[in-house]
């Protein structure tokens, strides 16, 4: 594929016809629900269709709720032990194969995540029912490793045959005197992986969070909520947080213990960084312990400096003000000048990402500091308010395929309840500019004209890449190589290509870096063997021949 | 330590499995259904499995897999997913126009018990099947065997839609070659085509899984065993079933259905089995092996005589699936060294038989269907020399500071596999260099100054 340096004119309303075309009238309709030309200006509330079925044969990005259980909220939490109860295959994928990474303070701390814990259920556990064995696998782990805390994962077969994990869980927490609680997420609930995320804050807030009444000390207690630690992301952010004198006292779940879910009721504000798969346990957790909520994003180095005074603004302290503002004039400063020298190269270049629930949104901030612009970006799985803001929440009908994910109906605790702030402060907070329990969603921050497309499939992707030529594309590990055979740098924003950290100051530099080396490699030059760059003459010769 | 909770002591475990040394059937089918020209691996189940298969693969290979899914929702778990697949192999044909589709379950559609050859019949009174396409399929349940189990599930299933029966025998040799690398269907090709003999390969992911960058993306590479060969193995002098585990039950299916006698083979790893399969494929079709190939053994067992001083004796624990370990053991014995532990995670009492006779005069030798906790327990209590397995075996061999040796599936740290075959003579060479380099890389680093050699 030639590609050239201009920013190649297209038109979408074109493009998204093309597409909507090709398919049978059912899958066209719903397609085009699904594929927005995004005019944040001249036509604002725009609607997207989210969150629905995937079409069966499409070639989806998408993964199911145990992934979006076990895999993302609960995987990356060191010292509970998961074990997956069903046949082998969803203990052996998710593990390690999500680049949590995890940092015990000891030797001897408990770290389970290297291991994988599995019932590896067989025919005859089909036949005759799973529980037996469900209930001496926990026997068994508890003997070998001695956790606090076992978490029981279900899969596809667990809820058809009816295993009942929740019984097995209670009557295991008696009888080993720790704390055993299950996951229904089973791969075929919901559309996605968002329905898992959703089961898993459930699980967390009824049977951990709380559980801790000794409140830990420090000044401006904090928490960090849809946080995962990939490539390290949340070491940078504790280091952050530290130089800024704010007190971390939990991460949901990047580098995280047990111990830190049950106490992370005891902070006074809760940073929600990806939205779509921790907003429920933030909500939860202000309903019933009064600690109010605000969105964070600490990708990008703007982004995070706005994110921090944010933070600091909140609690009203000039210390704490000055400190972070300290911190943000050291890190810009050594980031300036490289960020001016990538500019030079990356200035006009174009991206598209299709990452996820957050970091399609997330991400865009990194590219336009590099002078970038993104085309095009979706979600796999993020709800309507991800892409439009939490303004459209009460227009939001659940659909019949996640109408049976649990709603948690929360209420004040009646002793641990401790509004953080009045409704005074509240209200003189967000006249300064501190929004409260919001999110604005991916659209309205992105270009009119953009191509917002949600659950993007194969079909879709190749033809974007055709008509768009971007200079590089984001998405995940079953789209990297696809892409990179078109002669397209394309970086994992799921895995880092094995990089990072790319949040904070830090990880911001060390994005620039890795976009400015992918879209300067000289790999794409080799493309092109000698005797295929002078076509005319070839061709000629072979010709005569 | 990464894995600190690995106690010495081994306590019996019957329900609890950790770090398994296999996976579930599905990912094995897609992969073999990879290996026929022009075709979409379509998995019909929840959507989960089939991202994860399709990652697991991409991340061993670096290369685009591709395969669709029946995206199952909680309705069609509990009403069946007929219409799921329908809608599917519609969408299928509609966008991405494959010769064939490959249908494989999991452990959702088992479970519900969909059956799915009536779900293709209707597809095809449905007219959802264009003329001259193909709707194939295989029964994967995940609570049964491993990945092994489906791959060879899917592998039966090509040679119970596609054989055509003629009425001349054609002169051509079946080669199932159960699970390898594509550099290693290349090889086997190669190995055929040097002797002469027209071999029908199947089945086969060269050239479909080791796709060269050109800047151009083709859905379906040039590779893979087209559906005319496949038609042809009815016709053939008879089999040669590469890996019992994976290949017999195809070569039974094509005897029982076309009388095309077979011959089990282990997989041609090292100098004995394909000793093994040479002779084998010299009966089979008349033809003799040249001077080229004897040549390429005599290198391989020149090598070992060079270098047999750092081998001998020296203790091997390896993991992975049956069809591989078993040749690997018995290499491993025929280079001195002496392979102590081997733990597969895929069931079948055939594994311990073939140890037992390869492994007879080992008298400390293990071997066992287990996981990868009680062979990492077995080492903690006495330590090998070399690890030999996937990449899950790295966390073991850092702990332990054992030599690692990557083979199997999956490796998903490492390039090579797919490029640099390990069967035949050429690829036990590249096998033993690889040993040898991995051992005595660590003589290098342990030696002390006075005796860290120039020349070894």
């Amino acid at each position: 594929m030639k590609r050239d340096n201009r920013t190649r004119e297209v038109n979408p309303s074109s493009i998204k016809e093309n597409l909507i075309k090709r398919y049978s009238a059912k899958v066209g309709k719903k397609r085009a629900k699904q594929i927005v030309i995004n005019n944040p200006k001249s036509s604002p509330g725009q609607e997207i269709g989210a969150n629905v079925r995937t079409v069966p044969g499409i070639i989806t990005q998408r993964g199911c709720t145990y992934a979006g259980c076990k895999g993302v909220v609960l995987g990356p939490t060191r010292d509970i032990l998961n074990l997956t109860h069903g046949p082998i295959g969803c203990g052996f994928y998710s593990w390690l194969t999500r680049r949590n990474q995890t940092r015990p303070e000891n030797e001897s701390d408990p770290n389970f995540m290297p291991y994988c814990f599995t019932t590896d259920m067989q025919d005859e556990n089909i036949i005759f029912g799973g529980e037996k064995k469900l209930r001496q696998a926990v026997e068994e782990a508890y003997a070998i490793f001695k956790p606090k805390a076992i978490g029981i994962f279900a899969t596809c077969p667990v809820g058809l045959i009816g295993d009942d994990i929740h019984s097995v869980a209670r009557d295991m927490s008696e009888k080993l005197g720790i704390n055993v609680f299950g996951f229904s997420c089973e791969g075929y609930k919901g559309v996605s992986q968002s329905a898992g995320h959703h089961i898993a804050n459930n699980q967390l807030f009824k049977h951990v969070i709380g559980k801790n009444p000794a409140a830990p000390g420090g000044k401006y207690k904090v928490a960090l909520l849809g946080e995962y630690n990939i490539g390290g992301d949340a070491f940078v952010l504790e280091d952050m947080f530290r130089r800024c004198g704010m007190d971390l006292i939990a991460t949901f779940s990047g580098n995280s213990t047990y111990d830190g879910f049950a106490g992370a009721h005891h902070a006074d504000l809760n940073l929600v960084m990806c939205h779509r798969s921790i907003n429920y346990v933030a909500d939860m957790i202000e309903k019933k312990y009064g600690v109010p909520w605000i969105k964070v994003n600490f990708t990008g180095a703007d982004a995070t400096a706005k994110s921090l005074r944010k933070v600091a603004g909140y609690f009203e302290s000039a210390e704490l003000m000055s400190r972070v503002e300290k911190v943000i004039e050291e890190e810009m400063e050594k980031i300036r000048p490289v960020q001016e020298d990538v500019k030079r190269r990356t200035s006009g270049k174009t991206a598209m990402l299709f990452v996820g629930g957050s970091r399609a949104h997330h991400y865009q901030e990194l590219f336009k500091e590099m002078g970038m612009k993104i085309v095009a970006a979706g979600y796999e799985f993020a709800h309507r308010d991800d892409y439009e803001g939490r303004d459209v929440l009460p227009t939001i009908r659940v659909d019949a395929d996640s109408r049976n994910i649990e709603e948690l109906v929360v209420k004040p605790d009646p002793e641990q309840y401790r509004p953080r702030k009045t409704p005074e402060d509240m209200e003189r907070l967000a006249g300064a500019g501190v929004t409260f329990k919001n999110y604005e969603g991916m659209m309205p921050e992105m270009d009119e004209g953009t191509l917002i497309i949600d659950d993007i499939n194969h079909f879709e992707t190749e033809a974007l890449i055709e008509k768009y030529k971007p200079d590089i594309f984001c998405a995940g590990i079953k789209e990297k190589y696809v892409i990179q055979k078109m002669g397209i740098p394309m970086k994992q924003l799921h895995s880092y290509d094995y990089g990072g950290p790319y949040a904070g100051f830090a990880g911001a530099v060390n994005f620039y870096r890795d976009v400015d080396r992918m879209i300067g490699s000289k790999v794409w030059k080799l493309l092109f063997p000698p005797w295929e760059k002078d076509e005319p003459i070839a061709a000629m010769f072979i010709s005569q021949v | 330590m990464l894995l600190r909770h690995t106690p010495k002591e081994i306590k019996e475990r019957s329900a609890l499995t950790v770090n398994p040394a296999k996976t579930c059937q599905p990912v094995g089918a897609m992969y073999a259904a990879l290996g026929i020209h022009r075709c979409l691996p379509h998995s019909h189940g929840s959507q989960g499995c089939c991202a994860y298969h399709r990652s697991a693969l991409t991340r061993h290979y670096k290369e685009p897999v591709m395969a669709t899914t029946s995206s199952f929702t909680e309705g069609s778990s509990v009403f069946g997913g007929q219409s799921n697949l329908l809608e599917a192999i519609g969408n299928i044909f509609t966008l991405y126009n494959p010769d064939v589709i490959a249908v494989h379950t999991t452990c959702l559609s088992e479970t519900i018990g969909d059956d799915i050859v009536q779900i293709i019949s209707k597809a095809r009174e449905e007219g959802k099947i264009p003329a001259g396409k193909y709707v194939i399929h295989a029964n994967t349940p995940s609570y049964i065997g491993s990945h092994v189990t489906g791959f060879a599930n899917m592998v039966k299933g090509m040679a119970r839609y596609f054989p055509e029966k003629k009425a001349a025998r054609g002169g051509t040799v079946n080669v199932i070659a159960g699970w390898c690398e594509p550099s290693d269907t290349r090889e086997l090709k190669r190995i055929l085509s040097v002797m002469g003999i027209d071999g029908i390969v199947f089945p086969d992911t060269s050239d479909v899984l080791d796709t060269p960058l050109t800047g151009r993306y083709t859905m379906f590479p040039k590779g893979g065993v087209t559906v005319e060969r496949l038609k042809m193995t009815a016709n053939s002098t008879g089999t040669l079933a590469l890996g019992t585990f994976a290949s017999l039950p195809a070569a039974t299916e094509l005897d029982a259905r076309f009388k095309v006698g077979y011959e089990a083979l282990d997989m041609p790893y090292g100098i004995k089995a394909t000793d093994r399969f040479l002779d084998a494929l010299m009966r089979m079709s008349g033809r003799m092996v040249p001077v080229s190939i004897a040549d390429e053994r005599g290198r391989l067992v020149d090598m070992i005589s060079d270098m047999e001083q750092y081998l001998y004796k020296r203790r091997v624990a390896l993991f992975g699936d049956p069809d591989q370990l078993i040749p690997m053991a018995e290499f491993l014995a025929d280079i001195g060294m002496r392979p102590v532990y081997a733990v597969t995670g895929t069931p079948g009492n055939y594994f311990e038989e073939r140890m037992a006779g390869i492994l007879g005069d080992i008298p400390e030798a293990k071997f066992k269907h287990g996981d990868m906790f009680l062979l990492h327990q077995w080492i903690k209590n006495e330590k090998v020399d070399l690890l030999i397995g996937n990449t899950y075996g790295k966390y073991i061999a850092r702990d332990e500071d054992i030599p690692f040796l990557r083979f199997g599936f999956p490796i998903l740290d490492r390039v090579g596999h797919s490029y640099f075959n390990s069967v035949g003579y050429t690829g036990a060479m590249r096998l033993l260099e690889r040993i040898l380099n991995s051992l005595m890389d660590r003589q290098d680093r342990d030696a002390g100054e006075e005796s860290f050699e120039l020349v070894m």
